[in-house]
């Protein structure tokens, strides 16, 4: 049994905006999200600069009462905040508290990549090393388990269907959505809330800034810190942020009259087993593009019907070779490889949510007919130069837009593929 | 501190944690934290905690273990109080 998917509801929480209007308005423009942020200057990291959501604690003091937000962290709070805004997007309410009706129809696939650090940094370890356990109290767990997102979001809105957490690294949201897909596709569930979220916390950045893959020579001006694609990167700006969609059989979105984003022709997942090149933290070149090219036969489509890329696009030493992945999997010369953008440039780079958000901006490109300036590579990295043509440094209005394909690459050697378009009847 | 201060600042506790706010109206000392006010069960190890922070007490677990309504609460936190 294979059925056809579409998205009918989108929440965002990101350094850009946290509602759509916002977020939509930060793309068309071309907003950096990066600050310089107060905690990895106290600790003396090489880079001062991430890409964080603003207001996030007063946001979601309007959404959840005192007992709530006791056991919500971070990435607590921004996944359930754009989950519910997904919920409400689609055209359905938000259940009440006390009301026992469980929706056993719809489940939650809700990733994250590192987790919840700043409960285990801010009080598990140091309340632990103090030998004074007992005072973690009841809400440690639930924060830090891996599962405590998308647990915290079944609660909210009183899911019955499948509700877990998936985590591969940087590809998690991107696989979120697929593995959403798939559910749906078998007749499983109905509707699945898909995305990733990845918490605000220098913990969680610290090791990457040991390896010295964090931006550090932009400290002194964070909007130019996040330049994926640029020959001057030298690294990405971490990121904090949640994207939730809200993905939906075909059928049951017709039969209640949903409104439809866009629909989620294919995807696929692989890894490329730390082999021909592919390491740890390194992507296998060959397994990048069978990803590719199988995310575009689940579609049913060539890659002539490729009319933009979103790419991963981090502004590590990996760009190039992504690059020439992309073309070498649509089958492109350089001269012919789709318009291809990093929403990273923008918000960097959420990790776990990663995937996810750049869906989102993915999907309201395909519905606004443009796509977002990649920007602060205007000296385009040289190996890159033969596809300068392709990388829109300013907005491109594009109103024949159809369809986007969205990747995910992540540490582990695994990448995960997906084809969005709009959705034509 | 008077029973009154020390009954306001338990409600006070409570509160953060209840589900059930309109139990809090005719809140009593016989009001069941777990059956009336719907307080997770979880949730009374912070209970527990934040009195301590609240009256600069200590509380061991067994005796967390025995209150179970509202003047369990009063009658524990006045004992170590003195």
């Amino acid at each position: 049994m294979s059925r056809r998917v579409v998205v009918t509801g989108l929440g965002v929480v990101s350094s850009i905006g946290s509602t759509m209007d916002d977020f939509t308005a930060s793309l068309r423009a071309g907003t950096s999200g990066a600050e310089v942020h107060p905690a990895m200057v106290e600790h003396r990291f090489g880079c001062h600069v991430a890409a964080v959501p603003v207001g996030v604690n007063e946001l979601a003091e309007r959404y959840f009462d005192e007992e709530m937000l006791l056991a919500m962290n971070s990435g607590h709070r921004m996944a359930s905040i754009a989950s519910v805004d997904a919920w409400t997007d689609a055209g359905f309410e938000r259940p009440a508290n006390d009301d026992d009706a469980v929706n056993w129809d719809t489940g939650a696939i809700i990733g994250t990549g590192v987790g919840g650090l700043d409960t285990t940094g801010g009080k598990i370890v140091p309340l632990t090393d103090a030998c004074k356990v007992r005072r973690i109290g009841s809400t440690g767990v639930e924060q830090v388990m891996a599962s405590g997102v998308s647990a915290r979001v079944s609660g909210i809105l009183a899911l019955g269907n499948q509700v877990t957490t998936n985590s591969s690294a940087c590809s998690t949201g991107t696989e979120a959505v697929i593995m959403g897909l798939e559910r749906i596709r078998s007749g499983r569930a109905e509707r699945m809330l898909c995305g990733g979220v990845e918490g605000e916390s220098h913990y969680s950045w610290a090791g990457f800034d040991a390896m010295r893959v964090l931006s550090r020579k932009f400290n002194d001006s964070p909007k130019l810190a996040s330049r994926p694609m640029s020959g001057s990167a030298a690294g990405f700006v971490p990121g904090a942020g949640a994207g939730i969609l809200l993905l939906e059989s075909l059928d049951s979105a017709l039969e209640r009259g949903a409104r439809i984003h866009a629909e989620v022709l294919g995807g696929d997942i692989n890894c490329g087993g730390h082999r021909m090149g592919g390491s740890m933290t390194a992507p296998n070149p060959i397994s990048v593009q069978r990803c590719i090219r199988g995310a575009l036969i689940d579609a049913g489509i060539g890659p002539e019907s490729v009319d933009a890329i979103s790419g991963h696009l981090t502004a590590t030493g990996a760009d190039p070779s992504e690059v020439r992945s992309w073309a070498a999997a649509l089958g492109c010369s350089p001269a012919d490889l789709p318009l291809i953008t990093s929403t990273k440039s923008l918000i960097g780079h959420t990790l776990g949510a990663a995937g996810a958000i750049e869906a989102i901006a993915a999907i309201t490109m395909i519905e606004e007919g443009f796509v977002h300036p990649s920007i602060n590579c205007e000296d385009v990295h040289p190996e890159i130069e033969p596809f300068r043509h392709s990388i829109p440094h300013q907005i491109r209005e594009l109103p024949e837009l159809k369809t986007i394909i969205k990747a995910g690459f992540g540490f582990g050697d695994v990448n995960a593929c997906l084809v969005l378009a709009c959705y034509q009847g | 501190m008077s029973q009154q201060q020390i009954f306001e600042k338990v409600i006070a506790v409570l509160k953060r944690y209840t589900k059930n706010e309109d139990a809090l109206n005719g809140v009593s000392a016989s009001t069941n934290i777990l059956e009336d006010l719907k307080v997770n069960s979880a949730r009374l190890v912070d209970v527990i905690l934040d009195f301590e922070d609240v009256f600069n007490i200590e509380i061991a677990d067994e005796d967390a273990d025995s209150v179970n309504t509202v003047g369990d609460a009063l009658q524990l936190i006045e004992a170590r109080i003195g």
